[in-house]
């Protein structure tokens, strides 16, 4: 019981998933549903990594290549590759990963700071790292890699 | 339910009811003469005040009521719907709109505008002109005089010339000379059914009454049938009473304020009759009647009269005055009772025109539920078939039949379900009207407003979000646009301006278009402040086109001084974003002297679209079939190239440009070659015919149009998204956009995508 209530209280519930090599997570209170790809209808004029988008029960779903937004190579989706459908803030968006790998329940002390590297790119959208049973996992901060409109207005 | 509801219940209606008082006005204000007309204004101001009244809205209902008076004069003919009298009507219906606004949301009314109003008013009401204000009150202060001597002479006439305006007075007159002299009141009451089936009871009006003075009441049983032929919920009784009240006339009728339209009510005072027989047959000829009638009466009014006040021939005269004033009044409220009786009658009628057509008030988010449920039927109905014609071949089994069935079943439902949250534009368009009759007041301008298409239906929200920006647009238009009458008189135009505000469906849009006859854009004016505010370069080459989009830029206004209406430089910059906000455009054109025309665009939202399925580098994207003018195949003797990459095609002996739209969607990388795709002849907002080059025609469905904004982003040159029968996302081409890029305005330009980070 006092595990369960500490859980409730400060603990995180993370799902991490696979791209490439890395492991990344995210915080599961944020996805919604996994589900398998399905071919998606592209986009004009969008950026590279926003593959296209599918029809998730009537609504628009624009599928996002994880890969590519986190600076890596670009995914050729087959079969058994896995959409996240998350959301973040008022939308929901589709994010294409190899594959799901784990639940994970943390608390605050669990998670590292990012180290000090050169790259922006990956100091802005990781929360932090996690070590898990000798594997690396990094925070992924949704928020940071998919903002709002508003701010985003050129 | 409780009290808060019921209130909020009458507030709907009230917005209802100011509705049709506002287009009631308008048609008599465009020379609609119909007694109905009449009398739907006065019914609705009436419904008003009689809610307000259960509501305790005081200034609600003293306001409606001066209104209502003014009114009954129009009603029984005593006075002239003039442009004149209408305009202070059109003032008073906008002053109970923010009376009613303000007693729902709190909030404050402009009194003095009020009082002013209530004054004019009334002046209406007592006199055809203003100038007969001032005499006015005479007549009720002198009154009194007249009739003291009165109860010793014993003559009825005399106490009931001096009593009789009081009736048709401001509400603040004196009552003790009224006590002083009581007349008995006639009435008979004849209740229909309708009256106990919407919860009167006779008897608690008769009590009601028997509070107005000593009442004697003899009931009438004649009509009642016998046991066996008596139908448990008819009326048959009727009463004649007599009531003995110094609260007159409209004392009487206001105990019968609510069941006015469901009874047969006849109120005179009995004194009247005398007289009445006299008056009766001429009423139409109103001047005619005080003088003849003041004629035969002065005689005994002015002799009762003269001991008390012999020296003062100033009081005679006005003795004089108001006896004619009653006299007008008497005849006025027996012309009232006339109309009252026609009017009854007619509104039988109303009452059961509108019983044939009902309606029922929903929550809008039960509709917006069904419409997502019944597009996602329409959807899975479309899937369902495809995937049927894939696995049956011989394509006639009773399945196949079923499916089409269940096809056109679905399809009517979602025609009805997409009806219910259509709405005509009507009531934005009615706002505007006030928009326009208060700044042309407030600038001294004469304008009229011209509305046309008001019946186009375009979605509820679309409806809600049009009112700001419209707004925005006729202030602009009468601020900036519209001269001033003597200018405008100068250049040999009508001093009076007008502006047109015209609404049709268009290309699977709604197009509404503001024009006004003014001076147009000032295009040196507004090319010197876009340098002065550094939008664009000193030397710079603008097209006119581009000069008048300029006005569009944020901070940006051209009037020399800022004043109250708008040139507060939030102007058509925040009408842009707003209509950008719905989906929309906006577009201008005008010619200096002649005035500008602005278009806006907008989509009819969660409709949905007839479309033709294309494919294009792959890709199936589905074209409005409303902005499809033809198909053609192009042969390689039509197509003509101009220029370093553009193309013509000719078609008929006219040269169309030829657009890959591919090419401009960034679907490939080079142009396609025309002769092995199909063109589609696509007419825009912005005028003029383009040839659209796609690859393949796959064919035409209707679509139920998916907002991409939800959860992505506006992609330049798509106007949303659908879900074809296979599940999968399609595209929906805007073609205007799609055509503007085509002229070289490129489509990336404003493109911001939420989910590139």
């Amino acid at each position: 019981m006092t595990y369960a209530v500490k859980n409730l209280i400060d603990g995180h519930e993370l799902i991490a998933f696979r791209i490439g090599d890395q492991e990344f997570c995210v915080n599961i209170m944020s996805v919604r549903e996994i589900r398998g790809w399905t071919p998606a209808t592209r986009m004009p004029h969008a950026p590279p990594h926003v593959l296209g988008v599918i029809n998730l029960r009537g609504a628009v779903l624009p599928i996002i290549d994880m890969s590519q937004r986190l600076g890596m190579k670009r995914t050729e989706p087959t079969v058994r590759h896995v959409i996240i459908v998350a959301q973040v803030g008022p939308a929901t968006v589709g994010l294409l990963v190899d594959a799901v790998s784990d639940i994970l329940t943390i608390t605050d002390e669990n998670i590292q700071p990012t180290p000090d590297i050169a790259n922006e790119t990956e100091k802005a959208y990781a929360r932090g790292i996690l070590a898990i049973e000798g594997r690396m996992i990094c925070l992924i901060d949704l928020g940071v890699l998919f903002p709002h409109i508003e701010s985003e207005a050129a | 339910m409780d009290m808060n509801e019921i209130k909020e219940i009458f507030f709907q209606e009230c917005e209802e009811q100011l509705a049709e008082l506002e287009s009631g006005l308008l048609k008599l204000n465009d020379g609609d003469r119909d007694p109905e007309t009449v009398n739907a204004v006065f019914r609705a101001v009436h419904s008003i005040k009689g809610g307000a009244g259960a509501f305790g809205l005081d200034d609600l209902v003293s306001f409606a009521h001066v209104f209502e008076t003014t009114l009954d004069c129009v009603r029984s003919n005593k006075l002239e719907p003039t442009q004149d009298v209408l305009k202070v009507m059109l003032k008073s219906a906008d002053v109970l709109a923010d009376l009613t606004n303000a007693a729902r949301d709190g909030g404050s009314v402009d009194e003095a505008r009020s009082r002013t109003l209530i004054r004019e008013l009334e002046a209406l009401a007592h006199g055809e002109t203003h100038a007969a204000e001032p005499a006015a009150p005479k007549p009720v202060a002198a009154a009194p005089k007249p009739a003291e001597p009165a109860p010793v002479v014993a003559k009825p006439e005399v106490n009931d010339e001096g009593f009789q305006p009081i009736p048709f007075s401001f509400g603040d007159f004196d009552e003790e000379p009224a006590a002083k002299y009581v007349p008995t009141c006639q009435i008979v009451f004849r209740p229909n059914r309708e009256l106990y089936a919407k919860g009167n009871e006779a008897v608690l009006l008769l009590r009601d009454l028997s509070r107005l003075g000593e009442m004697s009441v003899y009931c009438d049983m004649d009509r009642l049938p016998p046991l066996d032929k008596m139908n448990p919920e008819e009326a048959y009784f009727s009463w004649k009473m007599s009531v003995t009240t110094d609260k007159g006339e409209d004392g009487v009728r206001s105990v019968f304020e609510f069941a006015e339209w469901d009874c047969e009510l006849d109120v005179r005072t009995i004194e009247e009759e005398v007289t009445g027989e006299a008056a009766d047959d001429d009423e139409p000829p109103m001047q005619a009647v005080p003088f003849d009638l003041s004629l035969l009466e002065d005689g005994p009014a002015v002799s009762g009269d003269e001991e008390p006040v012999v020296s003062e021939s100033d009081a005679t005269a006005a003795i004089a005055a108001a006896d004619t004033a009653s006299k007008v009044a008497q005849v006025a409220s027996r012309a009232a009772e006339n109309a009252k009786a026609a009017a009854a009658a007619t509104a039988a009628q109303a009452s059961q025109a509108s019983a044939a057509g009902q309606t029922i008030r929903v929550d809008l988010d039960r509709v917006d539920r069904l419409i997502n449920l019944v597009g996602e039927l329409v959807i899975n109905q479309a899937m369902l078939s495809q995937s049927v014609v894939e696995n049956d071949n011989n394509g006639v089994s009773s399945i196949n039949m079923g499916l089409e069935e269940l096809q056109q079943l679905t399809r009517e439902i979602q025609d009805s379900v997409m009806a219910i949250r259509a709405q005509p534009v009507k009531p934005v368009f009615q706002r505007m009207a006030r928009t326009v009759r208060e700044i042309a007041d407030i600038t001294g301008k004469s304008v009229r407003l011209i509305t046309e298409g008001e019946n186009t239906e375009v979605d509820k929200t679309v409806i809600d979000k049009l009112a700001e920006p419209l707004t925005h647009m006729i202030r602009n238009a009468v601020d900036h646009g519209l001269e001033m009458p003597e200018k405008r008189e100068a250049l040999g135009k009508n001093p009076e301006g007008t502006v047109r505000l015209t609404a049709k469906h268009r290309s699977g849009r709604i197009v509404i278009e503001l024009a006004d006859d003014g001076a147009g854009i000032n295009r040196e004016k507004v090319r010197q402040k876009a340098i002065d505010n550094d939008l664009i370069a000193a030397d710079a080459n603008l097209s006119d086109e581009e000069i008048d989009n300029l006005i569009f830029h944020a901070g940006f206004s051209t009037a020399d001084k800022v004043s109250d209406l708008s040139g507060r430089g939030v102007g058509m910059d925040v009408v842009k974003r707003s209509i950008q906000a719905l989906g929309g455009r906006i577009s201008i054109s005008s010619k200096p002297g002649q005035g500008s025309v602005f278009t806006m665009s907008l989509p009819l939202t969660l409709a949905v679209l007839d479309g033709m399925v294309v494919t294009v580098a792959g890709q199936t994207l589905v074209v409005p079939l409303t902005a499809i003018v033809e198909t053609l195949q192009p042969e390689a003797s039509a197509i003509h190239s101009f220029g370093a990459s553009q193309r013509l095609i000719s078609i008929r002996n006219s040269f169309c440009p030829l657009v890959d739209v591919g090419r401009i969607l960034n679907f490939r990388a080079t142009q396609a070659n025309p002769i092995e795709g199909v063109a589609l002849l696509v007419e825009s907002e912005g005028g003029g015919q383009r040839a659209l080059m796609v690859d393949a025609i796959q064919g035409q469905r209707q679509v139920v149009i998916k907002s991409l904004e939800a959860n992505y982003t506006h992609v330049p040159g798509i106007a949303a998204a659908t879900i074809l029968g296979d599940g999968r996302v399609a595209l929906i081409l805007d073609v205007d956009a799609v055509v503007a890029a085509s002229r070289g305005q490129p489509l990336r330009q404003d493109i911001s995508l939420a989910a590139t980070g």
